[in-house]
């Protein structure tokens, strides 16, 4: 950050909390530096902000706003755990576990998904009220060293992010308009793509759940040492304020 | 001359799984026929098909909440061969060992204390409502002490293993992921003279049982089969892990010996009937009426040379003494075999626990890929055996398991047979207490019918009363 953009910054609160920002900065990056946790999917570190799953939605001046997207501004009064908020997100959460085959307890990416470790922080205890969509997508493991097992994505986009701005290949796109729009490959299948193991979008972080799958490394990580095992998702931006 | 009957028993109760039992009687309400049905499908064995080979020894131990360590070790072996390693390193191997014994020692003491101990403390034909563990814990509260305790030590030995209790992630293709924390290590060797001590109280419990109500075990589903296990390579041990396949028959003979488990479908075969979802296995040497054989702890006792513990061996030798070497037939005393088994696993425990390799560091190996692998293990109700293929996508193209329920199937039903021959035979009146007697004999294997069906969903066991013209006469259910 520029020491311009530095020298213009300003407070603004989140639930009564003061926190300070730069010009330009988006409610969730000010926020994530002043150790104020804003629950989020589609977004992630180092990538550009989508705001397409709407987990993030804040009230800034009485708006509901993607809080990744949103500029901070200076006096803003914006509200994130209210009761309201959090039942809308929990809500979203649960269409997401209706809309996919989010098997945890068969699943490698148990302890390490996104997506699971949101449902505990929301406290979404009970399974999905709506009917499961049950996709039946064939599991692709054409790649030797990458399977994807679509069945498991949320479309949040992060791969496709990672793959055109980090990795310059464009392995991943959307297909599909509606409820039918999917993440999919460039390609007949992903042995058929340029993908490599070595990829930024094909890396366990760009993916929030089990639909990009390492090879031949699955479960080694012992229940206990996985990234949710240590607190719930959203504990490290947290602890900067303890 | 009466109608003829039929009784169906729906659901059998204290075993694990859901199942029936259809009682036929002809117009003198004599038995004509008792089988053992399994009324439960799941279908395991189809939709694994298309899963990544790393992810199988976690979705197949679903198969089972009582025993899913006895699949995941299974298909771990399995798949173990399919990454191209034959030796473990071995602090890996120690460690899945340690677990399997955790498991064993635990499943056979929920079935002995929480299942059958009701049966063998309080009579075959008491009241329904004393027939629980709930009057145990009543009647003999330090003995349900012991038992909550011992199975929590067990227990605390998978989880410190496979990271959970129940359905754990322990052992992967190759090797194990995580070692025995000394912490751990400490916990654990500060109760095990407890537990050595409460596992020699258990087996003097039911030896006694078994000596002392020497007519009814006698007489009760007591008749002669063909005993198979795994036996450890070159001495014939008993090993619950690895090893071997032996059959012996009735009467010792050898049937085959140190047989690779990698051909076991050279050596069995399976036959599917129409009444029930649980196959048939038999010998294929000896064909489908003469082939049929037991597994569990009582086939183990029959089949292995010896024990490798000392306190268990002395127990193996005073069992075999009582049939003067020869394999024992009798369904009952597999509860005496069970609890030598408890007392081997701890003392196998025990001495792990004082082996450092436990703590080592080198988890995992590596070897050439290859398209097949087997599996086969000495789960705690008998023998385990699955069987995969994979290609080189790393997707699973075939599966089949035979578990230890599947095995003993024939068994089960002639036993079924021979305890309502002889209890329900010529009675005037069927009562609750008569149909238990048909489920202790079921109850001695320590069936788990979810594992024997690789099946989906609830199903407690019923008894059906057939007529002579196949109509349904009477239908006792329990709920659990």
């Amino acid at each position: 950050m520029s020491d311009n953009r530095r020298e213009s910054s300003f407070v603004f609160t989140i639930d009564g909390v003061e926190v300070k920002a730069f010009s330009g900065q988006t409610i969730m990056e000010a926020a994530d530096e002043a150790g104020v946790y804003i629950p989020r999917l589609c977004d992630h570190e180092g990538l550009r902000h989508q705001g397409s799953c709407r987990v993030c939605t804040v009230k800034a001046g009485g708006r509901s706003v993607a809080a990744c997207t949103q500029p901070a501004s200076p006096g803003q009064s914006v509200d994130n755990e209210t009761a309201s908020l959090t039942k809308m997100r929990r809500d979203l959460v649960e269409m997401l576990f209706h809309e996919g085959n989010h098997l945890c307890p068969i699943c490698e990416a148990s302890g390490n998904c996104e997506l699971q470790a949101m449902a505990y922080r929301l406290d979404m205890t009970e399974a999905t009220r709506f009917p499961y969509l049950e996709p039946c997508r064939a599991l692709d493991a054409s790649h030797p060293d990458i399977a994807l097992d679509t069945n498991r994505c949320i479309s949040c986009g992060r791969c496709i992010r990672a793959s055109q701005d980090v990795d310059g290949k464009g392995v991943f796109g959307y297909v599909g308009r509606g409820i039918h729009r999917r993440v999919a490959v460039n390609g007949e299948n992903l042995a058929d793509t340029d993908a490599e193991a070595a990829d930024h979008a094909m890396s366990s972080e760009v993916c929030p759940v089990g639909c990009i799958i390492r090879k031949r490394v699955g479960f080694v990580t012992p229940i206990g040492e996985r990234e949710f095992d240590k607190g719930l998702i959203g504990h490290e931006i947290e602890e900067k304020r303890k | 001359m009466g109608d003829p009957r039929l009784i169906e028993i729906a659901p059998v109760t204290r075993v694990e799984g859901h199942g029936k039992v259809t009682i036929h009687l002809d117009g003198e309400n004599n038995v004509d026929e008792a089988r053992l049905h399994i009324v439960e499908f799941r279908g395991f064995e189809r939709f694994i098909h298309g899963r990544l080979m790393w992810e199988v020894p976690v979705i197949v131990q679903r198969l089972c909440g009582i025993c899913p360590v006895s699949h995941h070790l299974a298909a771990a072996k399995a798949m173990d061969m399919i990454v191209g390693v034959d030796q473990l390193t071995p602090t890996a191997e120690k460690m899945r060992r340690l677990m399997h014994y955790g498991q064993v020692m635990q499943s056979h003491v929920l079935h002995f204390f929480h299942l059958a101990a009701p049966d063998l403390l309080f009579g075959f034909g008491a009241p329904a409502e004393k027939r629980n563990i709930f009057e145990v814990l009543k009647e003999k509260p330090e003995l349900a002490k012991r038992a909550v305790l011992m199975r929590k030590y067990g227990q605390e030995i998978i989880e410190a293993t496979a990271g959970k209790k129940v359905h754990g992630t322990g052992a992967i293709p190759g090797g194990i992921n995580r070692n025995l924390p000394l912490e751990r290590r400490d916990h654990f060797l500060s109760t095990i003279d407890d537990m050595i001590e409460w596992a020699r109280d258990a087996l003097a419990l039911a030896r006694g049982y078994t000596l002392d109500n020497e007519e009814i075990v006698a007489g009760f589903g007591n008749f002669p089969s063909n005993y198979m296990s795994l036996v450890r390579e070159d001495d014939g041990a008993l090993d619950l892990y690895h090893g071997n396949l032996r059959a012996l028959t009735s009467t010792g003979d050898v049937i085959f010996d140190q047989v690779p488990y990698t051909q076991y479908h050279e050596r069995l075969v399976e036959e599917v009937r129409s009444w029930s979802y649980m196959k048939f296995p038999f010998i294929e040497a000896l064909g489908p009426e003469a082939g049929w054989y037991r597994v569990g702890p009582l086939a183990r006792m029959n089949t292995a040379s010896f024990i490798d513990t000392p306190l268990a061996n002395d127990a193996h030798k005073d069992l075999m003494g009582v049939t003067s070497g020869n394999p024992n037939n009798s369904t009952l005393a597999n509860h005496w075999a069970r609890m030598i088994e408890v007392l081997h696993c701890v003392e196998k425990i025990q001495d792990l626990l004082h082996d450092e390799d436990l703590q080592g560091d080198d988890l995992i190996v590596t070897g050439d890929r290859r398209e097949e692998g087997f599996g086969v293990i000495e789960a705690p109700r008998g023998n385990l055996i699955h069987h995969y293929k994979v290609d080189q996508n790393d997707q699973v193209t075939y599966c089949n398991l035979i578990v230890s329920t599947t095995h003993n199937n024939e068994g089960m039903n002639r036993a079924v047979k021979d305890v309502a021959v002889k209890h329900l035979s010529g009675q005037p009146e069927i009562t609750e207490g008569m149909l238990n007697h048909v489920e202790v004999a079921i109850r001695a294997y320590d069936p788990c019918l979810s594992c024997a069906t690789h099946a989906l969903g609830q199903m407690p066991l019923q008894v059906e009363l057939f007529g002579a013209d196949g109509h349904l006469l009477d239908t006792k259910a329990q709920c659990i």
